[in-house]
């Protein structure tokens, strides 16, 4: 068996440097396999998170020669023999060790959504939704919760200024699955704008590219979103429709400038 | 020991997948204060990887279905070693907790009528299982977080909870440490559910993540609770065997419930010549009835391919210690000849794409090698079958993590249903036990004394690598606990255990106590070996073959042994092990049974290769 060497990122929040790595190669080996060799001869504290090993979980991302990959589903037989092979931490969110970082600003954005709200259910008790009805949401509910997306956004990748104000590809995703949801009921438009900050999006598609699921978030999330938004705030039938309703404009503050992409 | 972060709840939920998350909405519905604590990121739980679907007789495909149908499956399916109640109750639960999930944003795969549309799997007389593709776990996982969020539930995120805290007979709470920064935590709590699935890390072959280090399984033994059953594991017939990379990792039962089939290297469906005389009733017993019973479930036999889980693995083994194998060691799945390529797309798409990335196999145009893999452990801690409470007061278990439900062999798709089912009655009756429960003591010395173990890897300079000791175990259990056992190699294996324990001791921690995995892999260990242990020794008192559970040297199943649960408990520092029996099955319930009972010898395979049609 040959060897394979690959070059890791070590260190913390206070800074580190990449390290080079040299393990047996196995026939179909994976990123992740060599990481693991690594721990198992080499590094036993290098910090990395997995779990399915199977693309399905969304653990593993890393940055491979700088692409926001799955480690579990990255073959090194991508790279030409003698590729200089970097492993590196997402960018986009702080370092905590090694390829370990903290990503508990998806889970306080997730925090943010209004939830499902179902409307009564048929006269018989029952619920009916028609495939081609939930095709669309059912694409988005595929979503792993990698955060690929999020990392390769540019809004928030080189800006941690923008990630009070915005949410991220994520959880447009999550906004359109539930929006699009034929059984939701609740009220989301004026948030997505608002607090979510889709206004921010200036649609490089960066997010659809990486997606591992092949979700195609740009074209059927995003845009779609805008679209909403755009009808509930400035097309004048629909504003005059919502305060016939009685509904009140809630304050909604000016669009954020996108930054320059 | 350093100082403890220290928490106060009424029920403390451990794990979070389905069943955890299950049980941490109940119990905060009804108004104990909450805690879900889990060791990876929320929504990354084993339970995600589910995907053939969830078992419940809605009877939507099949109107004939019903919970009595489901219950007579589930029963023969664990070969009558189930907990008749605990069976009866998820047959008749089911339902209600797959259409809650629907209520809760879940998106499952529509009939034309716009109902949830269900699969067929292995041995379940009518298609039961509602879906979504092949991705079931990840709907219902991401469901129940949602939810659990919604809710405002509090969850503690990548922290490992090691020991359980006790007040005398009852439980107090728990001690751990946070993944991330390496520093202890500790809850009081009036009532800990657990909810920490298996303990599949132990083999080499496994469709297990490495979070199944048997936690749970381990904490309550060492608390006082009672284990039954933990000779049963469960090997599911089709995991990947090429390349090594993958070896293991799981291909659905979906894939023969859409239409696949099982074949040697010579082309043949093999499994027509191991059907037990227990299923030789339901079960078609030529290829044309098996083909004609996915369309007309009224007039045919079920396919011999879907099998329950136990049978089929052990023909695969079979077949290839015969010789009849493929070139990994494993046999052909196929369904690209039997499906169109649009369909098996469509129905299956992440084995499509697992197979096409990382096996350069496209199975719309040629066959899957696959061979049975660790899956699931039908043991685990007793508990009563309405609250799954445990033998310890305040202590609570649900999903894999507790027996009795599935027997000696779980049925596909019931697993799903069982976390849903069981984790909202354990949720229900932690609560409950929380509000007439006391605030209880915390035992400072004990807790002190935990603490100290957990930090000892870092002061003890040991001279072991804990990820060594790991992979031998791994070779240990595959070896000599694998599907087909014998007295000399369980007792064996019960040296190398003793072996590996003494070794774990001297594990070498180095590095710092933020996010260091070969710490946590040297504390795994314990649990590792520990509930191995259990499960060796198990296995070494059931002389008899039933379910998950294969003996060479007992091939036979014997209907005296299945009257009988092994139960293990620890005294005084010891496993002790005992045989007591099993409830009995009431008369009206019996009926639905059907008199027979599971006889016969068990395929254990043979070294030497045997003409077709022999065994």
């Amino acid at each position: 068996m040959t060897d394979v060497q690959v070059w890791v990122w070590r260190g913390d929040a206070s800074g580190g440097d990449f390290m080079p790595y040299k393990v047996a190669a196995d026939e179909g080996m994976v990123v992740l396999d060599v990481v693991h060799r690594i721990q198992a001869e080499n590094a036993p504290d290098l910090a990395v998170r997995w779990n399915c090993k199977a693309g399905k979980c969304g653990s593993c991302s890393a940055e491979i020669n700088g692409h926001p990959k799955l480690m579990c589903m990255t073959r090194m037989n991508e790279f030409p023999a003698g590729e200089h092979i970097t492993i590196s931490p997402v960018k986009t969110f702080p370092v905590v060790k090694d390829l370990v970082t903290d990503v508990s600003f998806n889970y306080e954005k997730a925090k943010t959504i209004p939830p499902f709200k179902p409307k009564p259910k048929d006269s018989d008790g029952k619920r009916r939704m028609y495939q081609e009805d939930i095709d669309r949401v059912q694409e988005f509910h595929k979503c792993i919760e990698c955060f690929l997306c999020q990392d390769v956004c540019h809004v928030i990748r080189d800006h941690d200024e923008n990630k009070q104000s915005f949410s991220g590809p994520r959880f447009f995703v999550r906004l359109a699955a539930l929006e699009m949801h034929p059984l939701d009921t609740n009220e989301r438009i004026d948030l997505i704008r608002a607090k979510h900050g889709l206004g921010f999006c200036n649609i490089t598609k960066c997010c659809t590219e990486v997606c591992p699921e092949d979700i195609h978030i740009t074209d059927n999330a995003i845009i779609p979103l805008k679209e909403r938004v755009v009808s509930a705030h400035y097309d004048p039938i629909a504003w005059a429709l919502r305060r016939m309703r009685g509904k009140k404009d809630e304050f909604v503050p000016p669009e954020p400038k996108p930054p320059s992409a | 020991m350093s100082e403890i972060e220290r928490h106060e709840y009424d029920v403390v939920v451990i794990g979070a997948g389905g069943a955890g998350l299950r049980a941490a909405i109940e119990a905060h519905a009804l108004g104990a204060k909450t805690a879900i604590v889990c060791k990876s990121l929320l929504g990354k739980a084993h339970t995600v990887m589910a995907e053939g679907g969830i078992a419940a007789a809605l009877g939507n495909v099949w109107p004939e279905d019903n919970w009595q149908v489901h219950f007579r499956d589930t029963m023969r399916g664990g070969k009558l070693l189930n907990n008749w109640r605990m069976a009866q109750l998820h047959a008749q639960e089911a339902p209600d907790r797959v259409l809650e999930l629907e209520e809760w944003g879940a998106l499952f795969d529509r009939t034309k009528d716009g109902l949830i549309l269900q699969r067929d799997f292995g041995g379940h007389r009518y298609a039961r299982l509602a879906h979504v593709g092949d991705r079931t776990g990840l709907e219902m996982i991401r469901t129940l977080q949602n939810t659990a969020v919604a809710k405002d539930i509090d969850v503690f995120m990548e922290c490992t909870l090691r020991h359980l805290l006790t007040d005398g007979e009852r439980v107090s709470g728990a001690i751990g440490y946070w993944r991330q920064s390496g520093k202890l935590i500790t809850f009081s709590a009036k009532a800990v559910v657990l909810a920490t699935g298996g303990v599949g890390k132990a083999w080499r072959v496994t469709s297990n993540s490495w979070e199944y280090t048997g936690d749970g399984i381990a904490m309550a033994i060492e608390a006082g609770a009672d284990l039954i059953d933990m000779e049963m594991t469960q090997f599911h017939p089709t995991g990947m065997v090429w390349p090594p990379s993958v070896r293991g990792l799981l291909v659905t039962e979906g894939v023969r419930g859409d239409g696949g089939t099982l074949r040697n290297k010579s082309g043949e469906r093999f499994m027509f010549r191991y059907i037990p005389e227990f299923f030789r009733a339901d079960t078609a017993d030529t290829e044309k009835e098996a083909d004609a019973w996915y369309e007309d479930k009224r007039n045919n036999r079920r396919t011999p391919d879907l099998l329950p889980r136990d049978e089929v693995a052990r023909a695969i083994n079979s077949e290839v210690k015969a010789g009849r194998g493929t070139e990994h060691g494993g046999v052909f799945l196929d369904i690209a000849t039997r499906r169109p390529a649009e369909y098996i797309r469509r129905r299956l798409p992440s084995m499509y794409h697992q197979f096409k990335e990382l096996a350069d196999v496209d199975i719309t145009k040629q066959q899957m090698e696959i061979g049975p893999t660790l899956h699931y452990i039908m043991g685990g801690i007793r508990v009563d079958p309405d609250t799954e409470a445990t033998t310890v007061p305040g202590l609570y278990a649900a999903g894999e993590v507790a027996a009795g439900m599935h027997g000696a062999n779980r049925l596909g798709g019931n697993s799903l249903s069982d976390l849903l089912v069981f984790g909202r009655r354990a949720g229900e009756a932690a609560a409950a036990y929380s509000k007439r429960a006391g605030a209880p003591k915390i035992d400072e010395a004990q807790l002190a004394a935990f603490g100290q173990g957990l930090e000892a890897p870092f002061q003890k300079g040991g001279d072991e690598n804990p990820y060594a000791i790991h992979s031998e175990l791994q070779d240990t259990m595959q070896e000599l606990v694998g599907i087909i056992r014998r007295r000399d190699e369980l007792e064996e294996a019960l040296v190398r255990l003793e072996r590996l324990r003494a070794r774990a001791a001297r594990a070498r921690v180095t590095g710092s106590r933020v996010y260091n995995p070969g710490w946590h892999l040297a504390l795994d260990l314990d649990n590792l070996i520990g509930v191995s242990e259990a499960v060796t020794r198990s296995a070494l008192v059931r002389e008899e073959s039933r379910g998950g559970h294969t003996r060479e040297d007992f091939p036979k199943t014997d209907a005296e042994w299945g009257t009988k649960n092994v139960v293990i408990r620890k005294r005084d520092g010891h496993l002790v092990l005992a045989t007591e029996p099993i409830a009995k099955v009431p008369a009206e319930l019996r009926a639905l049974l059907g008199d027979d009972k599971p006889t016969g010898e068990a395929a254990t395979g043979t070294k030497t290769p045997v003409a077709a049609g022999d065994d």
